[in-house]
């Protein structure tokens, strides 16, 4: 990762003003294309994942259902999450989404993170958590669109899925994609991509899925992991997968607006302080009066 | 002469107050390092950031039982009455340092403060404990999460510059600081601050 630290365009809890170095930002953006239409669900990839980034989730228990383990964690970056779906016709499809890190164009993660760069976005688009300084707070968990981000019990920090970013660096393409047996994740610069899931998308309407299209959320700027999708019309159909996510107002209220808003209230009550201090002076209350009251107090007894 | 004085705060209402006032203090360098990009560094002051972090919340609790108990020493002397109203109206006028009203041990200014106060610790604490992690935060969904975020931040910057002002007003109404400081406050001060609580207090009249 140190090897890329001069492609970082963005960095959190920093100021425009003070940008991160930038000197390669000319970098391609790279994309994974999830082609959901030929996912067959072995989740080879969870696997892969694991095994590249070195990280042993507890073995959880059989919930009834495909999905396992049931939900992203800090130990587990990408799930298969199976939905069952009828379609007008009563036939059975069964949607099997690969779910993890978007790596948002402008993602919620980084917005919301205090901790000046915990959170830090490369020139290829791939967002990453640098551990050793996130602070645990969970405002990433807050800030994310996609509900992505896990706390780790053991060391209370928030970790996901890193679009294996070390393996970019060196040239190859996330351990997902490698491993991936029907080709259903691939990996390229964002506009090859494009054009492959094009391809893939006239293919599917040819084939009746009339709705099939792309999945790169204009609301978050585009994304860096898109999906070919059967009902791109739908997106929720694919264990909720949110039709138009967007960094929610309040965080943006709470990261935007109420900054400035601040700023000048706690200034203008500084600044009164000081002011009236130096024209109005203190108010005091004068004792010799104290003393002729008491005194002609005295004598009136 | 021996200068004349009045009880106003005993000895465990100051302790009450500074530990309060203590906790504000650390909460607010902990928490305006975590809102403002350019504070972050004061998170040092606690150690490191993720001590602060972790600090915050603990001594959040403390500073709202500590507040609770002198929410329970002073409700009652914190209602708004018609004299408060002529201060509050006449505001312009008491901040030349002329006094305004027949006020009683709190002035308009004072009580409102107090309710200001109140109503950012209840927010605070309870959006606080939505959002404590890893204890709380888990049990509440993400949009809830959010809200609270921004209605503890909201909270927290309104009771600064509130501070700010409670503050200033100690330092501008001389003698004031003495009260929580000593415990004492003259009989001029009284007299001219809050001219029917020193009645009360002497039976002597202004």
């Amino acid at each position: 990762m140190s090897m890329q630290s001069q492609d970082i365009i963005r960095r959190s809890a920093t100021s425009g003003l003070t940008p991160p170095p930038q000197v390669r930002d000319h970098k391609l953006e790279v994309a994974k294309l999830i082609d959901v239409s030929i996912c067959i669900g072995c989740k080879g990839c969870q696997v892969a994942c694991s095994e590249w980034n070195d990280i042993r989730d507890e073995v959880g228990h059989n919930h009834g259902v495909y999905d396992n383990p049931v939900d992203l964690s800090a130990k587990s970056w990408t799930v298969m999450r199976f939905a069952e779906h009828q379609d007008e016709g009563g036939r059975l499809q069964w949607l099997i989404r690969k779910d993890g890190c978007m790596h948002c164009a402008d993602p919620g993660c980084l917005k919301a993170c205090p901790s000046p760069g915990a959170i830090i976005q490369y020139a290829n688009g791939v967002v990453d958590f640098q551990s050793e300084q996130c602070i645990g707070c969970g405002y990433c968990v807050a800030g994310c669109p996609f509900n992505v981000p896990r706390i780790n019990k053991d060391d209370n920090k928030a970790y996901k899925c890193t679009l294996c970013s070390d393996r970019l660096a060196v040239g190859q393409e996330p351990s997902c994609v490698k491993t991936c047996p029907t080709g259903a994740i691939q990996f390229g610069t964002k506009e090859d991509m494009k054009q492959v899931a094009a391809q893939r998308i006239k293919d599917l309407q040819a084939r009746g899925f009339k709705n099939a299209g792309l999945y790169d959320p204009e609301g978050v700027g585009g994304t860096h992991v898109m999906y070919v999708l059967h009902h791109a019309d739908r997106p929720e159909l694919y264990s909720n997968l949110p039709k138009d996510p967007q960094i929610s107002t309040t965080v943006s209220l709470w990261k935007g607006m109420l900054k400035p808003l601040a700023t000048i209230g706690i200034a203008a009550a500084g600044l009164f302080g000081f002011l009236h201090y130096t024209t109005v002076g203190p108010n005091r209350a004068e004792e010799e009066d104290e003393h002729e009251q008491h005194e002609t107090e005295e004598v009136s007894k | 002469m021996k200068e004349q004085l009045i009880q106003r705060y005993s000895a465990a209402e100051r302790i009450n107050h500074w530990v309060v006032a203590w906790c504000f203090i650390f909460l607010a360098i902990s928490g305006l390092a975590f809102f403002y990009p350019a504070f972050f560094w004061l998170t040092g002051i606690f150690g490191t950031p993720q001590l602060a972090r972790i600090v915050h919340p603990f001594i959040g609790v403390v500073m709202f039982l500590g507040f609770a108990r002198q929410f329970f020493r002073y409700y009652h002397h914190n209602f708004i009455n018609k004299e408060d109203v002529k201060w509050m109206k006449a505001v312009g006028e008491v901040m030349k340092g002329n006094e305004v009203g027949d006020i009683g041990r709190y002035n308009g200014g004072q009580k409102g403060m107090f309710w200001l106060m109140v109503g950012c610790m209840v927010v605070l604490m309870a959006t606080g404990f939505i959002a404590w992690r890893p204890y709380f935060a888990g049990l509440f969904p993400i949009p809830v999460i959010r809200l609270a975020l921004l209605l503890h931040a909201s909270a927290a910057l309104a009771l600064i510059a509130g501070i700010i002002v409670h503050v200033y007003a100690a330092i501008w109404v001389q003698g004031t600081i003495r009260a929580m400081a000593e415990g004492v406050v003259t009989h001029a001060w009284a007299k001219k601050h809050h001219p029917r609580w020193f009645r009360e207090m002497t039976g002597r009249k202004s």
